[in-house]
């Protein structure tokens, strides 16, 4: 007998008290929990805003008209100055000056050598102040955003949603989510949080209000 | 042989290794500030949710429901994984596992891989097996790098190093790392930064090189085939992501129905764990994606006892288990011994709970008696794991297969913290910060079960109300009031 036949008749004989007749759907799952713990008045994208900050991630918010000007500040204040840009990204919103852009594809030791990355995003959710990539068009492959150690992502205010299960319900588990809630942190030393170990040190999140979705589009 | 790896072989039992923990006063000072810390922050953020019970009652629905079908979730996750190109491995045992995984990595031609934090993995002891064949297995969690660097055992399921301060961990990395690669840089300070640091160079060339990639996994939707592995540091965004071929051990009981499920779970998860509300990263893969991450999947799904403790109709519900850490962090026992006294991979009330029923009474018998039965792990626990009620269950059995010397280790094991009035002060409290309250006069009379024995020559304060109604309710229904 196979061992996933082994498995299978522990796991049939384990469960002889379970009826022949009982389906799955018999065992009752409530499900009377709130699909949003956004209350009632509040802003999505002010939520959103002050809990990424609450990882010590730097937010800002702008419109379409002060995007580019926004992501240049963010750079300058992080001296990044090289900078990988995934497919499918509005170049048109780069600031000019004083980076160069590193077009994908890039390899592992060339991102590894970058200042950061800069992207676009799947989806926000704002109770728990996530950002999620699903590699789609302007997020890049996953070890674009993880090699670098500085990773920019502009979210249009559109892409937010207000809790966990709206923003599974939004998104395809068939592609390779990577849900980014700060940067990377550990407290394995004395519990004292430590930015950065392997995932990138610095978050910088742009909150774009209006109009990201024709450049994105365009 | 089931439930091969999870116990520590050579471990004095529950009472004895405690005796020598309690002896520690650094163990204790670092334990009791790292467990309150978390469990206030942990207090804090539960209370953002003012349907936390609804969450936790759905959580336990779920992983019942799951249990009861297991066989059609297994089967259905083994399809939707392989129809994502992954390929699915069905290990009976910890050996087999190990041959599969070592399988796995020789077919590669590799002779080392990089590893994320899992407990399956630690339990069926895949890097001495691998090291065994030849194959270097490196850890990459900070953690569990630190234990790793010093020949250690992890000693809290979240925080595998707490029982070490930042003075030995420079001293370690110092001393180590340079045999097991880059070495720390001269003049290395005890800040946690400049360890982090440390670690940061230290395990960047491993993931840059590395071909092969080994993970434990947090869940896998039968539904679609998702695997999900929560972390913090990106050390798993590193091991999921640049290898080329990745293995994931998983128990069986990982698996949940639908990738709808996974909501529940996202929001019980971090903030029971590490009292945040999300943690800093979640990954999800559904079998292989062309051009982005590893080429190659595979997925193998370990019983290791897991059916024998499904077998159990009371004893079941410990595979219900997310592994959070919360009930450590509220256990006075915990406490006071750390985890290492448990003898096991799994130690704190959980491991009590899930170490026998792994490998059976016999073999861990005075791990049921290591609690105070005062119920805060129960109050913790995102998923409502009834622990109060498996240890008294298990505590039956114990008494059962081997009569009155259990009785005897009863004693001592629940001794090691009641003994002393101070120790059995935390224990109250600890319950009271669990959020339940002593019984009115706070005195209870004779204890029913196996511990009437004890309480027949004590008055016994009330270890707590509901743990205590629930054990009574169960020992009554029994028509067991001796
Ligand atoms: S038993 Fe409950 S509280 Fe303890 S680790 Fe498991 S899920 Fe968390």
């Amino acid at each position: 007998m196979s061992s996933r036949e082994t498995v299978l008749a522990r796991i049939r004989a384990a469960l002889a008290d379970v009826p022949a007749e009982e389906a799955p759907q018999d065992v009752p799952v409530p499900r009377d929990y709130r699909r949003s713990h956004v209350r009632p008045g509040e802003d999505t994208v002010t939520l959103f805003a002050e809990r990424v900050a609450d990882y010590r991630a730097n937010v800002t918010r702008t419109d379409r008209a002060g995007l580019t000007d926004a992501i240049a500040a963010a750079l300058t204040r992080r001296e990044a100055r090289h900078l990988a840009v995934p497919a499918g990204f509005p170049t048109e919103l780069l600031p000019t000056g004083g980076w160069e852009w590193h077009p994908e594809p890039l390899d592992v030791p060339a991102l590894d050598g970058l200042d950061g990355a800069i992207t676009l995003a799947a989806a926000g959710i704002a109770v728990t102040g996530t950002i999620v990539l699903d590699t789609g068009a302007g997020q890049g492959r996953r070890a674009l955003t993880l090699v670098p150690d500085y990773h920019l992502c502009i979210v249009d205010a559109e892409q937010i949603a207000d809790d966990v299960p709206d923003a599974l319900a939004r998104l395809d588990p068939a592609r390779p989510l990577t849900f980014v809630s700060g940067p990377s942190a550990t407290s394995d030393i004395e519990l004292d949080r430590v930015e950065g170990v392997h995932g990138p040190r610095t978050l910088d999140v742009i909150v774009v209000e209006s109009g990201l979705d024709a450049a994105r589009t365009a | 042989m089931t439930g091969q790896g999870v116990v520590w072989l050579g471990s004095p039992p529950f009472p004895k290794a405690a005796r020598e923990a309690l002896k520690n006063d650094q163990l204790r000072a670092n334990l009791k500030r790292a467990t309150t810390t978390i469990r206030d922050k942990r207090l804090a953020v539960a209370s953002e949710l003012d349907d936390w019970e609804a969450l936790r009652e759905s959580a336990a629905a779920i992983k019942r429901r799951t249990a009861r079908h297991l066989d059609r979730y297994l089967l259905q996750l083994e399809e939707s994984v392989t129809v994502a190109g992954g390929t699915v491995h069905w290990a009976a045992d910890a050996a087999e596992a190990n041959r599969i995984v070592t399988e796995l990595v020789r077919a590669t031609g590799e002779r080392e891989v990089v590893k994320i934090k899992s407990m399956a993995t630690q339990e069926i002891g895949l890097n001495e097996h691998l090291a065994e064949a030849g194959i270097t297995a490196y850890e990459t969690d900070l953690a569990e790098l630190i234990v790793q660097l010093g020949d250690d055992r992890p000693s809290h399921i979240l925080v595998p190093a707490i029982h070490k301060n930042r003075g030995e961990i420079r001293d370690l990395f110092t001393a180590e790392m340079g045999s097991w690669g880059r070495p720390a840089p001269d003049g290395l300070t005890d800040e946690p930064a400049a360890l982090a640091e440390a670690a940061r160079q230290h395990l960047r060339e491993k993931f840059l090189r590395a071909k092969v990639a080994v993970s434990g996994a947090n869940f896998a939707c039968a539904e679609t085939g998702t695997v999900v592995v929560v972390e913090s540091e990106g050390n798993g965004r590193m091991c999921l992501t640049l290898p080329e071929t990745l293995i994931t051990v998983m128990g069986i009981e990982k698996v949940v129905p639908t990738w709808s499920d996974l909501e529940v779970f996202l929001q019980l998860l971090p903030r029971s764990s590490t009292g945040e509300r999300m943690n800093p990263y979640t990954s999800t893969w559904t079998g292989t994606t062309e051009g982005d991450g590893p080429s190659a999947f595979h997925l193998v799904l370990l019983d290791n006892g897991r059916t024998d403790t499904l077998a159990d109709t009371v004893g079941r519900q410990a595979l219900a288990c997310i592994r959070c850490s919360a009930c450590l962090n509220v256990c006075p026992v915990y406490e006071r011994t750390g985890g290492h006294a448990y003898g096991s991979v799994y130690p704190g009330p959980i491991g009590a709970v899930l170490t026998p029923q792994l490998v059976g009474v016999e073999t861990a018998a005075s791990l049921p008696f290591a609690s105070t039965l005062c119920g805060a792990c129960y109050d913790a626990c995102p998923v409502k794991i009834n622990i109060p009620e498996v240890l008294t269950h298990l505590r039956a059995e114990v008494v059962e297969a081997k009569g009155r010397s259990a009785e005897a280790l009863a004693m001592k094991a629940a001794g090691v913290v009641l003994d002393s009035p101070r120790l059995l002060g935390a224990a109250q409290k600890a319950a009271a910060l669990g959020g339940r309250v002593l019984s009115r006069d706070g005195r209870i009379g004779r204890l029913p079960g196996p511990l009437h024995g004890w309480s027949d020559s004590r008055d016994t304060p009330a270890p707590a109300t509901e743990s205590f109604r629930t054990w009574w309710r169960k020992n009554k229904e029994n028509g067991e009031s001796r």
